[in-house]
């Protein structure tokens, strides 16, 4: 039999339904995993192994877990760093956040508990949420478990590692410029950003509130399908939530793909991509037109300005949401001065790395005085043109393929001198963040010992769509079912 | 557009960021890389285009005025760097 802490969640259902385990000889599982992997892979900021166990322990006395429609009861998870957690340190991997201890649930792991979920700890990140390895991580950097001197991807790094390590049997990440579909990527396991306002942002810590959005990180499409019915719904606290009526997703899951119309945008197979990852999405589209799908060649010409405008945006709004760290309600405090503004200067000088300090500075000047109009503006002028070629071309196919990422994981150390260098590898993600649009990244092939990641991208709440098409294609491949030696 | 070293010190200001005399050394040429690359976006014509704010379109969310418990002056204080009874404890706003 598998290890318990390979399982999917689908996989648990049964097994804890019948009494066959229970949520504790399951979160045990995950928790003897981390204490032989962790020192390795590094994929989490704090574990919470009593909390876990007691939550576990009340999962196997309620009767949760014979109501079908509780299918997370007793399952446990990784929950990303930068969502509040009520009295459990949430860091966002940042020296200014080091002590913070929120005094609420984010609304997504409200909805998780209320589910019966089990919380093992917080996944380690890129600094706020801020890059594509963990590298910036203040404390330390997470390892991708195929090979332990590449970085995991990010900036939710720490949820795809756990997930392909079996530390944790799903996660949730956030995604701003792809944060979830490219850790997911390098680490061979299922990401999903969500449409723009399907998924509350209630206690995500702010990076940039026009683009981010949580979304689930697991080993099959059905888990995905299965996370997204918990956290997905309509939330008052949070103003852009969409007010929507969530289906049941795995009910899109119906392994049949016959006469869907695909679209294959040229502009996403240009160069800068790795052979492997063009060899592993010639073949993974060719698998999908087995199944009977059509695939056509769209274009969609403003593709190439996407990274300039996601960036442009993303670092202005991350310069307004960042200015509240001043050191007087919580996080870091600079003391030794009795100069208020000294202390602020200082405050965010030392409590903020290299990187966060790059972004906060580069979106105050885009948004400063002269500037704006030629930056930020333009940007969103920009976001208009490339949302009306998204819908164009929508209008005629049920969901787009592209790769997730130019390239497979790399290695550590390997990108860290030029930040242009590292933003070059959000090419295909940022888009669907620009638009708004649901996009997912499966296993499609491995590329040097190392997973390839293929997107869909939809249009607007078509995630039923998306997830049907994924699953089709899982169900007639085995990318998925791989998982790394450790 | 090139940033130099006082540009990147008025930036710093703007933002309360402290800056190191290493920081003005590689801060300048790292900045003006990513400058370098918004740039691009002049090339493209946006001259009768409306800007985008929100990918999805929602209206002004409105709510029924009824009063909800606040966080208790426990809670709200609790993660306060430097407190003084039911007050956060702040450096000299006003100067003589």
């Amino acid at each position: 039999m598998t290890d318990l802490y390979d399982l999917t969640i689908d996989e648990t259902r049964d097994l804890l339904k019948n009494g066959e385990i229970s949520s504790t000889e399951l979160t045990r599982s995950c928790l003897e995993r981390i204490g032989s992997v962790e020192e390795r892979v590094k994929a989490f900021v704090t574990v919470t192994g009593e909390a876990a166990l007691e939550q576990a322990r009340r999962s196997n006395c309620g009767t949760l877990s014979s109501d079908p429609s509780m299918p997370l009861n007793g399952v446990p998870m990784q929950i990303k760093d930068i969502m509040c957690t009520r009295g459990i340190p949430t860091t966002c991997s940042s020296r200014m956040l080091e002590d913070f201890v929120p005094i609420y649930d984010a609304t997504a792991v409200e909805r998780l508990y209320s589910q019966g979920a089990v919380l093992l700890g917080k996944g380690n990140m890129d600094e706020f949420a801020m890059g594509s390895s963990t590298e910036n991580s203040a404390f330390f950097p997470s390892r991708n478990p195929w090979d332990l001197d590449r970085v995991p991807g990010g900036s939710s790094g720490g949820g795809a590692a756990a997930v392909a390590a079996g530390e944790a049997i799903y996660a949730l990440g956030s995604d701003t410029g792809g944060s979830v579909r490219q850790p997911a990527s390098f680490c061979g396991v299922v990401g999903m950003k969500p449409t723009y306002g399907l998924v509350s942002r209630f206690g995500l810590i702010a990076y940039a509130s026009s683009l981010d959005q949580i979304g689930p990180i697991t080993r099959d499409v059905t888990d995905c399908s299965l996370v997204l019915n918990a956290i997905a719904g309509h939330d008052p606290r949070d103003s852009n939530s969409i007010p929507h009526h969530v289906p049941d997703y795995t009910s899109a899951l119906t392994g049949d793909i016959a006469g869907l119309r695909i679209g294959v945008p040229k502009e996403y197979f240009v160069e800068g991509m790795d052979d492997g990852v063009r060899e592993a999405l010639r073949k993974a589209t060719s698998v999908l037109e087995g199944l009977g799908a059509t695939l056509e060649e769209v274009s969609l010409p403003s593709t190439p300005y996407a990274l300039a405008c996601y960036y442009i945006l993303a670092l202005s709004e991350s310069s307004a949401n960042l200015a509240r760290y001043d050191g007087v309600k919580y996080g870091f405090s600079y003391r030794d001065t009795d100069n208020m503004w000294e202390a602020m200067e200082k405050t965010r000088q030392y409590g903020f790395g290299a990187e966060v300090k790059r972004r906060i500075m580069l979106g105050t000047y885009a948004l400063s005085a002269g500037y704006y109009d030629a930056y930020y503006l333009k940007a969103q002028k920009v976001r208009t043109l490339i949302r009306r070629e998204f819908e164009e071309v929508m209008g005629s196919y049920d969901a787009l393929v592209t790769p997730t990422a130019p390239t497979v994981a790399f290695r550590l150390g390997e990108k860290t001198e030029d930040p242009v260098q590292i933003y070059l590898g959000d090419v295909y993600t940022v888009p669907a963040n620009v638009a708004g649009l649901p996009a997912i990244s499966i296993p499609c092939g491995m590329s040097d010992g190392l997973p390839v990641g293929m997107q869909l991208i939809g249009s607007h709440l078509s995630e039923g769509a998306l997830l049907r098409i994924a699953h089709a294609y899982e169900q007639a491949t085995d990318w998925h079912s791989m998982r790394p030696q450790l | 557009m090139a940033l130099g070293r006082e540009e990147v010190q008025d930036i710093a200001a703007l933002c309360r960021i402290g800056m190191t005399d290493e920081d003005l050394n590689v801060m300048p040429e790292q900045l003006s890389h990513v400058l370098e690359m918004f740039q691009t976006l002049q090339e493209l014509d946006t001259e009768n285009v409306a800007p985008t704010g929100h990918s999805v379109s929602v209206d002004t969310v409105m709510r029924a005025d009824e009063s909800h418990p606040s966080a208790s002056p426990e809670n709200v204080l609790a993660n306060a760097p430097q407190r003084d009874g039911d007050l956060f404890r702040v450096k000299v706003v006003l100067e003589e």
